[in-house]
């Protein structure tokens, strides 16, 4: 007489689980959309601010890559006690000849010479503008694009010319130099010939009005003093180069020369949105615990409602790891929705800022992994103890409730 | 004959100031093949009786065997699997999952034993047939009358074809006629061997079954046999 307990023990397959699982979503679609909606938006939140800090940190990246990461500045120190400082008048041959370097470009500055839309401007109000004499082959040490016109070239022609930086047009209302310009560049009218692009690398540029040398001579108060030194150098052996170039441009005084690395600058913004970008993931955290606590609190009442159905199960021949099973199932499903969701909703939050930018769409793979691993892990979390107290239900006590 | 079920002395109290006797020392023996009525007032402990009959519940004390098996010795996983493949339950309430259709709720019946949706379902669509309710497989749960709820529900409990079958006033919330209806069925699978235990609140229909038990006070006060149906 012992057949009864010789039989097969209760079994429940994993795809019948999956189905049990899913029967409270199905039966309160929108209590479960709604309760799945706090990880949604958890997760949501952190795959976009991944995304956009990584679509931004690949423009950036291709950005350096276009401007070149090989080029140096090199100045003279300035600051309290020493003056405005200068190079010495050797020190752009000196520097071409290091061998590393590629092209070498100088610049001036005419000082008392400001930039003015016309000459009734009293001198005093600058705009921040300044007077840049250059070398004709700066634009391509710079690397740099003319929005309009042409550069300054060799051939100086009888009248002064002057090609404007991005900020310099912009401030003076010069979008084009379709209709002859001039503008008054402290001692004289000079003709706009060409507008550049802006300059990534290089933001004095782009608020100089730029002259050529000669001009510089013969129009404006130019001493041919050389103010910055840009050059290039062979990406390989940047560190060398920059180790060379103070007692090579300064023999005399090398710790008066200061050489820096402008697309250091710009690496130095992408490691400020990290800062940012840590923020937002904080608070996308702090939206999944909340969302995580919805699905705990939406469980909870689940099983309160349902003992019903549990006293069934149990009826049936569920055990009570089945019932437990069921409802960490349900938890893990609410959470598993919400993480698609929100997977989805941060894909299309990257999309769109990134299309706005002009970036590339990039979401990388971790925070695709990552977010649905949390999510899951939440839910997983959130469910363990609703699942719990519903495998503790007596069987009984569920059966007489109505 | 073999014992189907087999009480003896079965207490269950609920601890509480002062505690409740819901049963106050039961001897019950039900062979195999058995139709049995249980009766008697509210609170008397008939379905307190039916949920330890069905190893819902454990007694306080005394022994429970279920076809000869002392259910004390048994886990409660083994329990379960006893519900699983060897009792069938019916409710006042019914209990249909709502999210479910007739059919699928039948195949519950099974879900337990680990047998395919597949075959599940081709056991149930026989066992909605028994009932009557073959054109009704793919309404949803909710969509039905009371009998026909309670005709699902019954089907449910026979799917596995189960040596026992518990129905706790299965025509409680039905009118008279209909609760005849469900009667009938109960008789059918009775004819067929299955052991059945109904508990009935309704004189007239516990005067057709061949054997009745009347409680009271958690205790068996009358035992008879009745005229066979
Ligand atoms: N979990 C519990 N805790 C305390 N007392 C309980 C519990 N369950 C049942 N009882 C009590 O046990 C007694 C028997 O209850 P039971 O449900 O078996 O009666 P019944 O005969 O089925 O009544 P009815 O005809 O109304 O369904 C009642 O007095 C009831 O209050
Ligand atoms: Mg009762």
């Amino acid at each position: 007489m012992t057949t009864v307990v010789d039989q097969a023990p209760s079994r429940l397959a994993p795809a019948d689980m999956a189905r049990a699982a899913g029967i409270g979503l199905r039966t309160r679609r929108l209590r479960s959309i709604l309760s799945a909606l706090g990880i949604m938006i958890g997760i949501g939140a952190m795959v976009a601010v991944l995304g956009l800090s990584e679509s931004s940190k690949s423009d950036l990246l291709s950005q350096l890559d276009a401007l070149g990461t090989n080029m140096l500045q090199v100045q003279a120190t300035s600051g309290i006690g020493l003056g405005p400082g200068t190079l010495p008048d050797e020190a752009v041959a000196m520097a071409s000849r290091v061998g590393p370097v590629e092209i070498v470009s100088s610049v001036g500055s005419v000082s008392g010479a400001n930039v003015y839309k016309n000459d009734l401007i009293p001198d005093t109000q600058t705009g921040g503008l300044s007077v840049v004499v250059a070398d004709p082959n700066l634009l391509e040490t710079l690397q740099g694009m003319m929005a309009d016109g042409v550069f300054l070239d060799e051939a100086s022609p009888d009248f002064p010319v002057t090609v404007l930086g991005s900020v310099t047009a912009e401030r003076l209302g010069i979008r084009d130099i379709e209709t002859p310009t001039v503008v008054w560049l402290g001692d004289e009218w000079f003709a706009v010939v060409g507008i550049m692009d802006t300059l990534a690398l290089s933001p004095d540029i782009d608020r100089a009005a730029l002259v050529s040398v000669a001009a510089a001579e013969s129009y404006l108060d130019y001493d041919g003093v050389v103010g910055t030194i840009y050059v290039r150098v062979d990406p390989s052996e940047i560190d060398d180069a920059r180790n060379v170039m103070p007692a090579t441009v300064n023999p005399e005084n090398p710790d008066q020369v200061q050489v820096t690395r402008p697309s250091d600058a710009l690496e130095a913004r992408e490691a400020a949105d990290t800062a940012l970008t840590n923020l937002f993931l904080g608070l996308g955290a702090v939206a999944l615990l909340v969302g995580g606590v919805g699905i705990a609190n939406v469980m909870v009442i689940s099983v309160m409602e349902r003992r019903g159905e549990i006293g069934l199960r149990r009826a049936l021949g569920a055990t009570r790891r089945h019932i437990a099973v069921q409802f960490l199932g349900e938890s893990l499903l609410l959470a598993g929705i919400g993480g698609v969701g929100g997977v989805l909703l941060g894909a299309l939050v990257t999309a769109g800022y990134a299309a706005s930018q002009g970036w590339d769409v990039l979401i990388p793979t971790v925070a695709i992994v990552g977010g649905m691993t949390a999510a899951l892990l939440i839910g997983a979390v959130a469910g363990l103890y609703p699942a719990m107290r519903a495998a503790r239900v007596s069987p009984t006590d569920a059966l007489r409730t109505l | 004959m073999n014992r189907a079920l087999h009480l003896e002395g079965v207490v269950k109290t609920y601890p509480g100031t002062p505690p409740v006797h819901a049963l106050a020392g039961v001897d019950l023996s039900i062979d195999d093949g058995e139709l049995v009525a249980v009766v008697g007032p509210s609170g008397s402990g008939k379905s307190t009786l039916l949920h330890i009959m069905g190893t819902l519940d454990r007694a306080t004390s005394g022994v429970v065997e279920v076809a000869g098996v002392d259910v004390a010795e048994l886990s409660d996983r083994d329990l379960s699997a006893l519900r699983a493949h060897h009792i069938g339950f019916v409710f006042q309430q019914f209990f249909l999952l709502a999210g479910e259709s007739a059919l699928d709720n039948v195949a519950d019946g099974l879900l337990y034993t680990g047998m395919a949706l597949g075959d599940r379902r081709a056991h149930a669509s026989d066992a909605l047939s028994r009932v009557g309710l073959a054109s009704r497989a793919t309404h949803m749960a909710t969509k039905l009358s009371g009998g026909e709820r309670q005709r699902v529900a019954i089907a449910r409990a026979l799917v596995g074809s189960p040596r026992l079958v518990l129905a706790d006033e299965p025509t409680g919330n039905l009118d008279s006629r209909t609760g005849m209806d469900i009667l009938g069925l109960m008789e059918d699978l009775n004819l067929e061997g299955t052991t059945i235990v109904v508990i009935t609140h309704d004189p007239t229909l516990a005067d057709r079954l061949p054997r009745r038990i009347s409680m009271l006070d958690g205790l068996i006060v009358d035992d008879r046999l009745g005229v066979p149906a």
